[in-house]
């Protein structure tokens, strides 16, 4: 696979297709699975809906479920956008998506595993290694370094997307810090205070209970040694913009929320500061980058880590979830082999394909970007959170030129993608209910086994064509419904 | 439970103790603007309260004079002033935010929703609505207590909690006391226009009732300092908030509290057993200022024994 036969899919060269609607069919006709939402909604005046999304607003608001975003004069406070149409996956595709996110998630354990001991996939030329030890995401420090089952990401957020052929695709395994889950639980919460009826009405598969196998799972994974172990939730502080999640998870499995400060390293053990005196920490499922975790062995700069910290986990005394060093699996660059991890690892054929990805530092590959950027996508290798990107078909002539130039100059930063035509889902806007592109983020538990709530993250791009569905460009979100198997 | 943790919710309370206090001063003050005093009385007043709380110092950098309106919107309604009300009511949303996973979500989501209609409150409020901004200060801070004992567990987020409100309910008694009697206003021969300036300090926090019940005698400002000061039946009084602070303080001691506990015993004991006359003997605002030095070491003590992390020397 060093030098893949170059044919691009008919998707690359044709552009975008028309989207996948997730609840109407080609004929505008609702799907089965979505019958008695439509039904219900189709009897609900506009008003009623306005009403109860200004009523959703006015509780995040209460609740706190806000981005804080502090600049100069004052202090704002920002929601994500809610939506109050939910998104309807029926059981049998769940079953499928759920055993397809098990396989990869597994795959990429073993990966991560390989490439800190044996690197056995390097010597069998499956992933080049120059894209693996040349990596700033990898962490020479976790070599020959054993961890707790061999699992390396505990809990993992990949992102789904519909492709118009009606197949979900991932765009991207989230390995190292995933966020978002907290929204899966509360727009759940949110739709069973705003709609009691429907849920009396349709059985729906619970995600409540998120917190409670996080934390069995954050147990299963503390050394060896320790029977009642010790868990915290690690947060950069209140002043992250994700800091409502660190607190709500560690509030919801009732463990401490802890900062670096209240953390120290004594005798090659850790321990948090508290009002009786010390106390040992097992397991911490920590929501700051690698870069910061330890000022010793990483960014000294950092005064959100815990100097010493990688001793302690060196000598197996602290589990870290997820692990140092996962970033080497869900970078852009590694991405494309992951179906061939998969039978590398599993001798399994994927169940979730890959969205089509050209790799530019491939001449071929190159060559065929640089003709066609008006119809792609390109992504920055270490770009995040919908930035550093180019949507050919969205972009101006001058954008295009910009990122030409910037390709050219460092065609090894980039990848290219066809830009697919995620599905919609209908939204309730200011104007009515229209269609508006999705994802969907589910989160994979990895521990003594592996674990998924059934649903997920559905992100929603709320501007009119947009393809963006980050929160930090204009994304909102949905509550995301599994329908129960029997009896729904 | 963790140091911080403790810390965040002892200035919780604290803070939001003080918003209270600082509108029951302000109320002090609208009521006895009622009364028919001579206009430099009134402003005397205001400089004693500014001097009471420490911010005379801050008001004078940003104003040229004290005028009743300005002092109302600096101690009430100003950002800059860390002592105004709607500075304490941020203070006390943010270190609950910090440890919001500690809180109940019903004590969590009260002092957000306070936080939040506070910003929508500003210093150009007529008359009428002051007033009524007082009222609603006291009127949440009643709330959060109120869902604080119904809904926290009886453990040691609730001790600190307490620590932090009886504190600064112990201080902020013994500073309302030292602005009345600093006011030389307080102190005229005319008896019934002095009676009626304590009676306004007793409304102002909630405690004429209870005096009209206890003393059941003219209001005079002795009567009225030794009932909010040695009485251990008045919530108000610094008898009572040392008993408590006592008691909580106990439940969360440690291996290097001993001092700490010794010392909160030692003064509760002075109210709980000493007379009012001999404790007053060198003038009473000699006796707050004592006190209140006394009170600031124990907060300091507090702070080193459990909120300053235990680890880190």
């Amino acid at each position: 696979m060093l030098n893949p036969t170059f044919a691009p899919s008919s998707a690359a060269d044709t552009g975008p297709a028309t989207p996948y609607d997730e609840m109407l069919d080609a004929s505008n006709q609702p799907r089965p699975h979505c019958r008695p939402y439509q039904a219900w909604l189709a009897a609900q005046p506009a008003d009623v809906l306005t009403a109860k999304r200004a009523e959703a607003d006015a509780i995040f608001h209460r609740v706190g479920i806000t981005f804080a975003v502090y600049g100069e004069g004052g202090d704002t406070e920002r929601l994500i956008p809610f939506d109050i149409i939910p998104r309807i996956i029926p059981q049998d595709e769940w079953r499928t998506l759920e055993t397809g996110l098990k396989q990869r998630v597994r795959t990429l354990n073993a990966f991560i595993h390989d490439i800190y001991h044996d690197q056995n996939i390097l010597k069998a030329g499956i992933v080049p290694t120059e894209h693996i030890l040349g990596n700033a995401q990898y962490r020479p420090e976790m070599q020959g370094i054993d961890v707790p089952g061999g699992i390396y990401a505990h809990i993992a957020g990949v992102d789904v997307v519909r492709s118009h052929d009606g197949l979900y695709r991932v765009l991207e395994d989230n390995l190292r810090v995933p966020s978002g889950v907290s929204y899966m639980i509360e727009n759940r919460r949110m739709m069973m205070r705003l709609f009691p009826e429907l849920f009396a009405q349709q059985s729906i598969e619970p995600v409540g209970h998120y917190p409670d196998v996080l934390l069995d799972n954050l147990r299963s994974v503390a050394h060896g040694s320790v029977s009642d172990p010790t868990v915290v939730v690690l947060t950069p502080g209140a002043f992250n913009s994700a800091y409502f999640e660190h607190a709500f998870l560690a509030q919801q499995m009732g463990v401490e929320l802890v900062e670096g400060q209240d953390l120290f390293v004594r005798d090659d053990m850790l321990y948090m500061r508290t009002t009786r005196g010390p106390q040992r920490v097992d397991v911490i499922y920590r929501r700051i980058d690698d870069d910061f975790l330890d000022p010793l062995a990483f960014r000294d700069d950092s005064m959100l880590g815990v100097p010493g910290l990688l001793t302690v986990y060196r000598a197996g005394h602290v589990t870290i979830c997820n692990a140092i060093g996962t970033g080497i699996a869900d970078d852009k660059s590694v991405y494309p082999y992951v179906p061939d991890m998969v039978k590398f690892y599993l001798g399994e054929e994927a169940i979730i394909q890959n969205v089509e990805t050209f790799m530019l530092r491939n001449p071929q590959h190159l060559e065929y970007t640089l003709a066609n950027l008006p119809k792609l996508v390109v992504k920055e290798v270490h770009g995040a959170g919908g930035y550093g990107m180019l949507i050919g078909p969205a972009a101006t002539q001058a954008e295009i030129e910009d990122f030409r130039g910037r390709i050219k100059a460092y065609p090894e930063r980039y990848i290219a993608q066809p830009t697919l035509a995620l599905s919609t889902s209908p939204t309730f806007g200011p104007l009515g209910i229209a269609p508006r592109h999705i994802d969907l983020r589910p989160f994979v538990l990895s521990g003594k086994d592996i674990t998924i709530v059934p649903g997920g993250l559905t992100r929603v791009a709320l501007r009119e064509g947009s393809l963006i569905v980050n929160s930090s460009q204009g994304g909102g979100t949905k509550d995301t419904w599994v329908l129960a198997g029997v009896g729904s | 439970m963790l140091s911080r943790t403790a810390d965040h919710l002892y200035w919780m309370s604290r803070y939001q103790e003080r918003a209270e206090s600082t509108a029951r001063m302000l109320d002090a003050h609208a009521r006895l603007s009622l009364l028919p005093r001579p206009p430099e009385a009134v402003l005397q007043g205001w400089t004693a309260t500014l001097v009471s709380l420490g911010m005379e110092e801050t008001y004078n950098e940003q104003h040229d004079e004290v005028t009743a309106r300005s002092a109302f919107d600096f101690l009430a309604f100003d950002t800059t002033n860390s002592g105004s009300i709607v500075s304490c009511l941020r203070a006390t949303r943010e270190n609950a935010r910090a440890v919001r996973g500690t809180l109940t979500s019903e004590l969590w989501e009260t002092l957000n929703t306070t936080y939040l209609e506070s910003r929508a409150i500003s210093a150009d409020l007529p008359e009428a609505a002051r007033r009524e901004f007082l009222e609603w200060v006291k009127y949440r801070s009643h709330i959060a207590r109120g869902i604080t004992s119904s809904t926290m567990p009886r453990d040691e987020a609730l001790c600190f909690t307490r620590i932090g409100t009886y504190l600064e309910r112990a201080d902020n008694t013994s500073r309302m006391l030292e602005a009345r009697w600093r006011d030389p206003g307080g102190q005229g021969e005319r008896l019934n226009e002095e009676a009626s300036e304590w009676a306004v300090l007793l409304r102002a926090m909630s405690a004429f009732e209870t005096y009209r019940r206890i003393c059941r005698a003219q209001v005079t400002p002795k009567q009225v300092t030794e009932l909010l000061l040695m009485r251990d039946d008045v919530p108000q009084a610094v008898h009572r908030c040392l008993a408590e602070l006592q008691r909580d303080l106990k439940t969360v001691g440690n291996n290097r509290s001993d001092e700490t506990l010794r010392r909160a015993g030692e003064l509760h004991a002075q109210f709980h057993y000493g007379l009012f006359d001999e404790l007053a003997a060198d003038g009473i605002t000699v006796l707050l200022d004592r006190f209140q030095s006394r009170l600031r070491d124990l907060g300091q003590r507090i702070a080193e024994d459990f909120l300053v992390p235990l680890g880190a020397e």
